[in-house]
Formats: C-alpha cells, sequence, structure tokens
C-alpha cells in the first residue's frame, strides 16, 4: 500500500475547505445534511424517554416546518434500540445500534456475536461496530479482519457500519490500512470515530477514508459509504465535509445510502442556519427544539 | 535631521474582550471638527456584529450570575479607568467640535453616571421588586432580572455620555450588551472599550462596534438572540421599522431623548419573576 502524503492531504484539505457555497447552493446543502444525518446519543443517562424525544424530533426536525425532511436514523445504545424501534417502526427513520462493547470493544469475539444478533433481533436496522484498536496497533490485522467479518454475518441484511477510531490508529497510513481491512471485511459504511476519543472526525481523516473508498470502488466495484462522527457541531462545518465528498466520491454518494454525518448538536445548527436563509434574521437555539 | 514620526492608534472594534479589525476589512474616516486631524477607524459588518452577540450570549451567565455588590464593584472601576484617562477623551471630544470647557464637563459627568449606576446594582431590586400583599399562607415575591443580551444604538449627542448613559443601566442588572456607537465621535467608544478591558469586566459582557448604525441597528433588532434594544441613536424615520424588526422575538425596546441619570433605564431591560414561597410555621 502506497504511503499518504501527509502534507498534500492537509493541504487539499484547507483549499477546499476555503471554498465559497452560494445561498442556493448551501441551502440544497442544508437540507441534504439534515437527510444524511444520524441522530446520536451515546451517554450513560440515557432514558428511554430521551430516545423516544429524539427520535420524534428524528422524523420532524423542526414543528414549524413541515417541508424539512426526516434524518436518516436515530443511532442509540443496544439497551435502547426496542424503545427506537418502537417509535421510528412505520417511518422512514431508521434505527441504528452500537455494538461490539461499544466504545473500546475490549471484549471476547462471541460476546460480540450476541451483542449483535440481540440488537439485529430487537430492531435495529444498521449496525455500528468498532475495530479493535489494540489488536490494529499491535498488528493483528488477521484478528481484525476476521472480527468485522464474522459481525458482518451476524448481522444479517443490517447495514454494517465499522468505526476505525481514527483518533487512536495515530497515522494516515494507519487510518488507510484499516479504512482498506474494514472494507475488505464487508462494511457498507466506515466511519471515523465514536465521539468517545478526540481529537473524533477531522476533515483530513476523512478525506483519507473517502480516497480509500474511491480506491476499494474503483479495484472491486462496492460502493462503501462514508460516516463522520464525533465534533461535528455546526452546520459550517458540515458543509465543508459535503465539499469534500463532493470532490473526492462525486454526486452519486450524496445520499443518506453511502454518506452519513453522526451527530447530535449539528440538527439544531442545521435548522437555524436554514431559517436563517429564509428570513434574513439571526436566530437563536432559543426557538428550536431539544434533540 | 527628520523630526520624528508620530505613532498613532489603530482604531479597532471591541469584541468578547480582544480588539479585532472588521472582519470584512472595510474602514470609514472621521474627520475632526476643524479638519486637522483624519483617522480611519473600522466599519463594522452585519457578521462583526453576530460576532458581538455570540460574545454577549456566552458572557451572560457569568456576568449575571455575579452578585450586585460585585457589578456595582465592575461599574466603579470603569469610573476610576474614565476618569484616568480623562485628558484622552476630553482631547477626543474636542477634535468632535465640543469646546475644551465642555468637553471636559462631559466627561465628568460620564464619570459621576457611571458611579450613579454603579450604585444601584446591588440596590434596583428592592426599589423595582416587590413584597405583594397577598391573602393566603404565602409570602409572594416579586424580583426583577436582566431580560439577556441588549443592544444599544448610543446616540450622537452628547456622544461619551450619551453611549454611558445607554450602557451602564443595561449591565448593571446582569445583561450583556452589545453596543453601535455612533459616528458622530468614533474614537471615544473605542477608547471606552479600552478602559473597559482594563476595568475587570469580563470579556463578552461589554462589546463594542463602530460604523454606520444605519447599516447595523436592522441585523441587531432583528436578531433572534438579542432580548433588548435601546434604540435612543436611530433616526426617528428608522424606528418603526426596528420595532418591527424587534417584534419577531418580543423584545424590549426602549428611547431616551436625554442621557440623564435614570432608575428606569435598568427596569426597562429587566424581567419581572414572581414567585410563590410557603410562610412556614
Amino acid at each position: 500500500m502506497p504511503p499518504t502524503d501527509e502534507v498534500m492531504v492537509e493541504e487539499r484539505v484547507a483549499a477546499l475547505s476555503t471554498r465559497s457555497i452560494k445561498r442556493e447552493a448551501k441551502m440544497w446543502a442544508l437540507r441534504a445534511a439534515i437527510s444524511m444525518t444520524d441522530l446520536t446519543t451515546l451517554e450513560g443517562m440515557d432514558t428511554k424517554e430521551k430516545v423516544r424525544q429524539l427520535c420524534h424530533k428524528a422524523i420532524r426536525p423542526d414543528p414549524t416546518d413541515a417541508s424539512i425532511p426526516p434524518v436518516a436514523a436515530v443511532c442509540v445504545y443496544p439497551n435502547l434500540v426496542g424503545t427506537a424501534a418502537e417509535v421510528l417502526g412505520a417511518t422512514s427513520v431508521r434505527v441504528a445500534a452500537v455494538s461490539t462493547y461499544f466504545p473500546s470493544g475490549q471484549a471476547p469475539l462471541d460476546l460480540k456475536v450476541a451483542e449483535t444478533r440481540q440488537v439485529v433481533a430487537d430492531g435495529a436496522d444498521e449496525v455500528d461496530m468498532v475495530i479493535d484498536r489494540g489488536a490494529f496497533l499491535a498488528g493483528d490485522y488477521v484478528k481484525v479482519f476476521s472480527e468485522v467479518a464474522t459481525v458482518r454475518e451476524a448481522a444479517g441484511d443490517a447495514c454494517l457500519k465499522v468505526i476505525l477510531e481514527t483518533g487512536e490508529l495515530g497515522s494516515y497510513d494507519n487510518v488507510r490500512r484499516a479504512s482498506m481491512l474494514a472494507m475488505a471485511a464487508g462494511a457498507d459504511f466506515i466511519k471515523t470515530s465514536t465521539g468517545k476519543v478526540s481529537p473524533a472526525a477531522t476533515p483530513a481523516v476523512t478525506l483519507v477514508m473517502l480516497e480509500s473508498i474511491r480506491d476499494f470502488h474503483r479495484s472491486t466495484g462496492r460502493a462503501v459509504g462514508m460516516k463522520p462522527a464525533g465534533g461535528i457541531g455546526s452546520a459550517k462545518q458540515a458543509i465543508r465535509w459535503l465539499v469534500l465528498l463532493n470532490e473526492t466520491l462525486g454526486l452519486e454518494w450524496m445520499t443518506p445510502q453511502r454518506f452519513r454525518f453522526g451527530a447530535s448538536s449539528l440538527l439544531n445548527d442545521l435548522l437555524m442556519q436554514i431559517r436563517w436563509l429564509e428570513t434574513e434574521r439571526y436566530q437563536s437555539p432559543d426557538y428550536f427544539t431539544r434533540a | 535631521m527628520v523630526g520624528r514620526l508620530a505613532v498613532s492608534k489603530t482604531y479597532k472594534l471591541y469584541i468578547d474582550g480582544a480588539f479585532p479589525r472588521s472582519e470584512s476589512g472595510r474602514t470609514f474616516a472621521f474627520t475632526s471638527d476643524d479638519g486637522s486631524v483624519k483617522v480611519y477607524l473600522s466599519r463594522a459588518s452585519r457578521k462583526d456584529l453576530r460576532m458581538a452577540v455570540r460574545a454577549a450570549r456566552a458572557a451572560l451567565a457569568g456576568w449575571k450570575g455575579r452578585s450586585g455588590y460585585n457589578r456595582g464593584q465592575v461599574l466603579y472601576r470603569i469610573a476610576e479607568m474614565v476618569e484616568d484617562r480623562a485628558a484622552t477623551f476630553t482631547a477626543q471630544l474636542e477634535l468632535g467640535g465640543r469646546p475644551t470647557g465642555e468637553a471636559r464637563k462631559e466627561v465628568e459627568e460620564t464619570i459621576d453616571l457611571l458611579i450613579w449606576y454603579a450604585g444601584w446594582c446591588d440596590k434596583y431590586m428592592q426599589v423595582i421588586g416587590n413584597m405583594n400583599p397577598v391573602a393566603g399562607s404565602f409570602f409572594n415575591i416579586s424580583v426583577p432580572e436582566p431580560v439577556g443580551v441588549v443592544g444599544v444604538s448610543a446616540p450622537s449627542a452628547p456622544v461619551l455620555r450619551g453611549l454611558v448613559a445607554g450602557l451602564a443601566p443595561v449591565i448593571s442588572s446582569g445583561n450583556t450588551a452589545v453596543v453601535v456607537a455612533s459616528p458622530a465621535q468614533p474614537m471615544v467608544a473605542i477608547t471606552l472599550a479600552e478602559a473597559l478591558a482594563t476595568a475587570d469586566v469580563p470579556a463578552g459582557a461589554v462589546n463594542i462596534l463602530t460604523g454606520c448604525p444605519e447599516e447595523l441597528a436592522p441585523w441587531l433588532a432583528g436578531h433572534m438572540d438579542v432580548n433588548g434594544v435601546d434604540l435612543s441613536g436611530v433616526h426617528p424615520d428608522a424606528l418603526s421599522d426596528l420595532e418591527e424588526a424587534a417584534s419577531h422575538n418580543l423584545k424590549r425596546t426602549g428611547r431616551w431623548e436625554n442621557s440623564d441619570a435614570n432608575l428606569y433605564r435598568i427596569s426597562a431591560f429587566t424581567e419581572i419573576k414572581t414567585v410563590w414561597h410557603p410562610k412556614g410555621r
């Protein structure tokens, strides 16, 4: 595998981040970003009530504007999959569950498999698994590959997103290696981070992963999705990510089937920016429902 | 031998405790009354205003969480800092066309006004608030609380005292402020910002923008994260449009024709909270 040119990755990200997006395109991007959001709550203090509230927010993000699309999915801990599935059942919003002993992934494989089967049985349409970063950094790529492949099988028809936790991988080369491993083992999406480690999703890491997806698609013909997650709180950042996506993979990837944002506070900022464009009045979080 | 070149000050904006130039890069000129001095200042854009409101919002919890007594100490310290710069303020007012005696008098009155409001910081609630008579085993208490972020459009005359007459009552109750200075003599606003920055005023609690008030006032009045606006400095013809813009989030609006000490300029930007409390026994 050729080494990644760190300087050029950062230069390209910096160059693309200054691109000016005009009004019409911005409005399109804001709405697209909402439909690509995996509205996420992954706190120890999550309750069923909070998840129900989040699900209703996911279905109708802005109660005053029915034209705002629903988000792509709601992402929760395994315990709350049933609760989310009850609310989201008949809607277009999918249920995503983190699995394989998120966020550390430090557990025996049979437990990870059992957890994955359980969340799918409880109603998860999508499974967000973590790789064993310890094994990866120790050079045990076979273990990482076979774990992803085994969980892939356990997840059945569910969409499998593989979290690389790039903040712990140390180099762009490792990010690229982990991306290739995950895709070869059957990932439907590769995802940057758990959100529990800093740095989480950075534009540079995202670019490296997007380029891995492009190369994988060229050599195998299989299209894999991308999900940056963690630390994406503003509409401005989200639009920068969409620029990276468009420049690297093109319009075919600008859909919720192939691109997601893992976020919680991002949704309200997107709504605020839409209303700002519509009203030409700067907005306040006071007038938007809590996620 | 060539004489020494004077090192003159760059007048910038005051946002979040720092002195940035306008993000737009724009400037405007102030020319002294006699034409002898020309100064370029930053001309704030709506994006600078947005940053100022954001800073004011972030500073709100801390500033209104201070005890009234402590806010009084800070306002007193502002007065000390203005006194320390009295000569500078006087000279700048003279550049704006004020005769020497009047300029000096305006600075002194400004300092006295700050001291007056400093005293009210821990007392206005006793006067504006009330223990209400109710028939029952309860106390019923009304207390004024700051409304939040308040925009102040400062009048053109008297330029320094008018600005302080708008700003001091707003911050004395615990609001944070975004001030749009008058272009009549904008340098005094930035000199005041320097006094504020060294007077223990927390970053963001007061933000001062120079530029064109006609350009900035509509954005300020329409901003949904601003809770009140003092429109003393705007042209009367613009008033109804600005009040309409302010109505979208039911901002408190106020307009005063003079810059006298006035307790009601404090209460104008407070919200009355009434609580019932059991008497016990």
